[in-house]
């Protein structure tokens, strides 16, 4: 009989061999992660010399603060303007390179570039593009009768952060599609092209219901990028402002417990966050992955 | 690894840190936010005093802006790796003087490793900010200035005002700034560092004479509750959006407002107002002759213009260290007090002189005679006998009021509210700030 079951020499080896990562998961997330929720129900002062139980009260209050919902409906819209943006310039890019013949390895790479490129700098970047003051953007911008000013407009910050994070997560998203068409067999489509479909209905009846599994997955790697990596594009560019119209739960995690040093609210706020992402995605999984074909 | 490569690597690094202790005197770290300018004077300063004796070595380190400086500081605290000495901002002030275990008490280390140390010698306006009720000076006084107004004469002239007359009060401020905007001198009157707490409530509030909290802001203890929601600083907060609409007045950004100096050193904003310490800064970062000023003021306020109030930070001990390296400290801060240190500072960087001394040094060696201006800080905070609502202010978690206080004035900026709802709303949420560190700290 014949089992996927691997044999080794050794009853130790496979636990050695698996030892760094369980070590690594066990010291950086899982006892962090821990330490979270154990000083979630307590109050500290910012030295730690006295750490008093208070149960629920930090949860309590988190839920009842207006400053907390907020940051919740605007990590809602944030997370969803990126993604579709991200999502469907990726889509489209990818589409256009998957048809060029010759250089498609070379619009790969100028693509896959921003990548390369860390949060932080990438939201220096644009901090520098869209800066009301010495900014090129803006600037630009005066011509069209705009007057662009995010340190006071909350919609305009919005949209900065927005543009600067899909900007980043295009690249990621338009490999995984490229190497999603590339899988289209070609016999499909030019079948549904001998039966005269349109490139357009081709490409929704066809292409885009192979591809859902690439999808599917995008998205949930999506929103987990906008529920935490987004950090360091917000701190370059808005810092949360202005009049927290940028600060999304991961932001506000940072400003209370690293700026504010109120550790207990900020712990608590941060297996709130976590609850967030493993509902997320267990929704994604249980309903939105029945409509993905294999 | 091998055996023998752990072996050889363990012997390497004993042997290396050996031959260090064995050169190298006892050192003594030292964490500041000084950057730029002030940086490469506070290294200067760290040099001499190792330069002046063989026993001890001063290693400073920047550890970012101050907010960053004290973050850090708590968490190398907490992790057992804390420095000897530490710059803290002045409104982490109530935070470290709760922290009792963290901290040694500068005036229980002069008394105990010092010689010659009398408190006052130090100038009152400076060190009142940090002793305690019984008087007993926390931390020792480095860097501390006060807003002052800074103007760009070359605009001046060009808009056809006197280059020589800066505006002293707010009403002229408006009047002075919309002639610069109709004679297109500039494209905003004037931008303002800090301008929603240190410079655009703070000290407005104390130019006033108008508390910025209960209990003589603070000092009476941590029961204290905010009170800067009064109708002359919501009637300011208004002004200020309709000279933000009119291009009057240009936000320059939360804290520190990190778009106020590069929009003075361009041209672009003929006025601003930031710390009396950014003199250098200034003077070193423009090419058109600079004017100094006081703070506007009101006229129509009773009790303006009453004395502005200091910001900037002092030198913390930290415990937990061996014996022998406070003795160091020690010298350290002797050193640091000398008049002809105090004096070299002081006028190089524009803070304030925190002795006597280095103020009657700077006099004899005729400083404000050649410089005008140079005096404006020290004039501006002696203005009047300092009431309670201006002799400074001491909030516990003070730098998270700060952030809800910029938040709040984008409110304005971007008309969701009126000063008062602003302000209102600002008082409430830090007074619940307040009461969380009450909480925590008794």
């Amino acid at each position: 009989m014949q089992t996927k079951r691997s044999t080794y020499q050794s009853r130790w080896l496979p636990f050695f061999l698996l030892a760094p990562q369980l070590a690594i998961t066990l010291v950086f997330f899982i006892w962090p992660a821990s330490q979270a929720v154990k000083s979630s129900f307590e109050r500290t002062d910012p030295f730690g010399f006295k750490t008093t139980f208070i149960g629920l009260e930090n949860y309590a209050r988190i839920l009842a603060d207006p400053s907390y919902l907020n940051a919740l409906g605007r990590t809602a819209i944030f997370a969803v303007s990126v993604t579709v943006l991200s999502m469907g310039t990726a889509l489209l890019l990818a589409v256009c390179v998957n048809r060029v013949m010759r250089t498609s390895r070379f619009y790969t790479t100028l693509l896959v570039w921003p990548y390369a490129v860390a949060p932080v700098v990438a939201g220096v970047l644009w901090w520098f593009l869209f800066n009301p003051t010495i900014g090129l953007l803006p600037h630009l911008l005066d011509w069209f009768g705009i007057n662009w000013n995010h340190r006071v407009s909350g919609t305009q910050a919005m949209i900065l952060i927005t543009i600067a994070a899909a900007w980043k997560q295009i690249s990621y998203n338009f490999l995984f599609f490229l190497a999603g068409l590339q899988s289209v067999p070609p016999s499909l489509i030019e079948a549904a092209a001998i039966d005269g479909a349109s490139p357009f209905k081709r490409f929704w009846t066809i292409v885009f219901p192979l591809l859902s599994p690439t999808t599917f997955f995008l998205l949930i790697i999506n929103i987990n990028y906008v529920m935490f990596e987004t950090f360091g594009v917000i701190d370059a560019t808005t810092g949360g402002g202005p009049g927290q119209a940028t600060m999304t739960l991961v932001y506000k995690v940072y400003t209370d417990g690293v700026a504010g040093l109120n550790i207990g609210s900020s712990s608590a706020q941060s297996v709130l966050l976590m609850g967030i992402v493993i509902v997320l995605t267990f929704i994604q999984f249980r309903f939105v992955e029945r409509r993905v074909n294999y | 690894m091998s055996r023998f490569t752990l072996h050889a690597l363990s012997v390497g690094i004993a042997a290396a840190s050996l031959s260090l202790s064995a050169h190298a005197a006892t050192e003594i770290t030292w964490w500041h936010s000084m950057g730029g300018e002030l940086g490469e004077r506070l290294s200067a300063i760290a040099e001499d005093f190792n330069a002046s004796q063989d026993e001890f070595t001063i290693a400073p380190s920047y550890r970012g802006e101050y907010e960053e400086a004290m973050v850090n500081t708590i968490a190398a605290f907490r992790a057992g790796e804390q420095p000897h000495i530490v710059q803290i901002y002045e409104v982490g002030t109530g935070t470290m003087m709760a922290a009792q275990g963290a901290i040694y008490p500068v005036y229980e280390l002069m008394e105990e490793h010092g010689n010659n140390f009398d408190p006052s010698d130090y100038l009152s306006v400076v060190t009142g900010y940090y002793t305690d009720t019984d008087g007993n000076m926390l931390s020792m006084p480095f860097n501390s200035s006060t807003p002052i107004l800074y103007y760009n004469k070359a605009v001046f002239e060009a808009a056809g005002l006197d280059p020589e007359t800066p505006p002293t009060t707010w009403q002229e401020m408006g009047e002075m700034s919309q002639q610069i905007l109709d004679e297109d001198a500039a494209s905003c009157g004037f931008t303002l560092a800090y301008a929603a707490n240190w410079v655009g409530l703070e000290n407005f509030s104390a130019m006033h004479n108008l508390p910025v909290g209960t209990l003589e802001n603070g000092f009476g203890g941590l029961e204290t509750e905010f009170t800067f929601n009064g109708d002359v600083q919501a009637r300011f907060w208004d002004q200020l959006k309709e000279w933000s609409d009119s291009g009057a007045y240009m936000y320059a950004g939360p804290a520190n407002g990190p778009d106020a100096a590069p929009a003075f050193y361009s041209s672009d904003c003929a006025m601003y107002m930031n710390s009396s310490a950014s003199r250098a800064d200034v003077l070193a970062n423009s090419d058109f002759d600079v004017g100094f000023g006081m703070l506007p003021y009101y006229d129509d306020v009773d009790g303006a213009p009453q004395n502005s109030i200091i910001g900037g930070a002092t030198l913390w001990v930290l415990s937990g260290h061996e014996e022998n390296e406070y003795t160091g400290v020690a010298e350290f801060l002797q050193f640091l007090s000398s008049p002809e240190v105090q004096a070299e500072w002081h006028q190089g960087t524009g803070y304030l002189p925190i002795t006597t001394a280095a103020y009657e040094l700077s006099q004899e060696q005729g400083y404000y005679d050649e410089n005008p201006g140079a005096d404006i800080a020290i004039e501006q905070i002696n203005l009047n006998e300092p009431t309670e609502n201006s002799k400074g202010l001491r909030f516990g978690n003070y730098p998270q009021v700060r952030m809800v206080l910029d938040e709040e004035f984008q409110n304005v900026l971007s008309g969701d509210k009126s000063g008062q709802e602003a302000l209102d709303d600002a008082a409430e949420r830090g007074n619940q700030i307040l009461r969380d560190f009450e909480a925590a700290n008794s």
